[in-house]
């Protein structure tokens, strides 16, 4: 069998399941303690599950997909180079990017 | 305990097992397992705050004296006369809407072999887990001269309270022309950009007050953190007012007379002010000694992957108390140290899997109202250390225009809504 025969069956049915944007196959869900611990750090600046009032956008409840390119954006350095968010994101892989834009698309709680 | 082999000896109760080999909170069921958690700030209110969110069923009781908590992060601004006193305090009753039990009295002594803490008010708490975050106490025998008395002439301010209201009205009574003389002390120490951070303010005080008035900075060492950042943003807004002497310099103080108001140095020179601020060294606050959870350091071991002490099982520590290099003592710190240990301690009553360890910093520096530095990292557990992740962290960059200066300083404000409503918060 060809590979391209076996990959796309595949796709087809993640995105009959609606998860397709849940980002590369590869990723592998980390668990919910994980992910809470992580957006732990987030909290402090975007406030209390991610709705910050002030100078510091809101995050909670924004799309998956926005967060998870604009996180990815940071890291890579394709976004605001000289600030906090590129100097934080830098210290995440993929893995740890995807749980948190999944953690505040659902507006910052589990 | 492992959450593998809490696993295995649930199983083996489920199978009719050695039921009274369990500790008794897997017997009784999480819910009468109590956690006492000494300290009410940044480390210890986050604690009890999450430790409730991740198992509300767990009895969680803060211990803390005051019945507002002021904070050390923005006590700087109320220097400047940027911030008033009050908006510096916290008071508990959002932790208590949470479920949290909050005593206010003194942590006195622990007995780690019968598990309890025994407290100002003559009542003892019996734990099955403890959280000390007693933040830092001064070392009043590490410098000469400078005990608790003579703080009361010349102030350390380096925990927000009576401190901090005697070094403004210490400023406040100076006259213009006068010198404002800060000692700080070789690493650790709480808050390592505070010092910095403080002249900046004393000079936007004194700029607009008393601008023939100069601080001089007597340090005991020759690097501090974002040292380029603060030189620079010092030159910019106060010209020559500060005036910053490291330990190459002679800048380390060996001697301080609070009766005269003066200063010597490690190789003799006297310095004169007017007003005293003398930042000694630190160590972890009187209870983690009590405890049995530090070392000859002075400061509290804990182990990197979930901030539980190395010397006594069962008992965590977090924030400034603790040695956490190459993590900075910040507030920052010690909530996501207290996010962690708040997540592996629910996990471990509830026979689950302990989190993965991750830890974020970030510190804002006010350096005028409209000019913001800051500092951050991101720190993971690396076979039992504490490590800086690759690549990450860094300060601001020390070339950029007005616009990124006023939004790091309106950062900086955001910041400290976003953690104190995090914390405090009616949630």
């Amino acid at each position: 069998m060809q590979p391209s025969s076996r990959v796309a069956p595949a796709l087809l049915s993640l995105a009959s399941l609606g998860l397709a944007l849940a980002g590369p196959a590869a990723a592998a869900e980390l668990p919910a303690t994980t992910a809470a611990v992580l957006a732990g750090g987030c909290v402090n600046c975007h406030g209390p599950d991610g709705r910050a009032q002030g100078a510091i956008p809101p995050i909670g409840g924004l799309d998956e997909g926005y967060l998870r390119a604009r996180l990815l954006a940071f890291r890579d350095g394709r976004d605001a180079p000289g600030s906090v968010m590129t100097r934080l994101m830098k210290g995440h892989d993929t893995d740890q990017i995807e749980a948190l834009a999944k953690w505040f698309a659902r507006g910052g709680t589990r | 305990m492992s959450g593998l082999s809490r696993r295995q000896m649930l199983g083996s109760l489920a199978a009719g097992g050695a039921a009274l080999a369990l500790p008794a909170i897997v017997r009784a069921g999480a819910g009468s397992a109590r956690v006492v958690i000494v300290g009410g700030g940044f480390g210890g209110a986050t604690a009890a705050r999450y430790l409730k969110r991740h198992a509300p069923q767990l009895q969680v009781t803060l211990v803390e004296p005051a019945p507002r908590f002021h904070t050390c992060p923005f006590s700087n601004l109320y220097l400047a006369g940027l911030r008033s006193w009050d908006s510096l305090g916290h008071g508990f009753e959002g932790l208590r809407a949470a479920g949290v039990e909050v005593i206010h009295a003194r942590a006195e002594d622990v007995d780690a072999r019968r598990r309890n803490v025994r407290l100002s008010t003559g009542q003892t708490l019996g734990w099955d887990r403890l959280v000390l975050s007693p933040g830092v106490d001064m070392r009043w025998d590490a410098l000469a001269g400078y005990d608790e008395a003579a703080s009361q002439l010349a102030p350390h301010a380096w925990k927000a309270g009576p401190q901090t209201q005697l070094l403004r009205r210490q400023m406040e009574a100076m006259e213009d022309g006068g010198s404002f003389v800060m000692v700080i002390p070789d690493n650790p120490f709480r808050c390592p950009p505070g010092p910095y951070e403080r002249a900046a303010m004393v000079a936007h005080y004194f700029k607009r007050h008393k601008p023939r008035s100069k601080i001089l900075l007597l340090d005991a060492k020759d690097n501090f953190s974002k040292k380029g950042l603060f030189q620079q943003g010092w030159k910019a807004l106060y010209g020559d007012m500060i005036e910053w002497v490291g330990l190459a310099d002679d800048g380390r103080v060996t001697r301080v007379d609070a009766g005269t108001l003066t200063v010597e140095t490690a190789f003799g020179q006297i310095h004169k002010a007017a007003v005293l601020n003398v930042i000694p060294p630190q160590k972890a606050g009187l209870i983690a000694e009590r405890a049995g959870v530090v070392d000859a350091s002075g400061w509290v071991p804990v182990k990197a992957e979930n901030f539980e002490t190395r010397q006594v099982a069962g008992i965590y520590a977090l924030g400034d108390a603790t040695l956490a290099a190459p993590m900075p003592k910040s507030a920052f710190v010690a909530n996501t140290q207290a996010k962690l240990a708040a997540a592996t301690i629910a996990a471990d009553l509830l026979g689950q899997a302990p989190p993965a360890a991750l830890f974020t910093n970030t510190c804002y520096s006010l350096i005028g109202p409209d000019y913001g530095i800051s500092v951050a990292g991101v720190y993971g557990a690396a076979e039992g250390r504490i490590v800086e992740r690759p690549g990450s962290g860094g300060v601001s960059p020390g070339t950029a225009d007005a616009a990124f200066r006023a939004a790091e300083a309106a950062h900086g404000a955001s910041w400290y809504a976003a953690i104190c409503a995090d914390i405090w918060g009616a949630g």
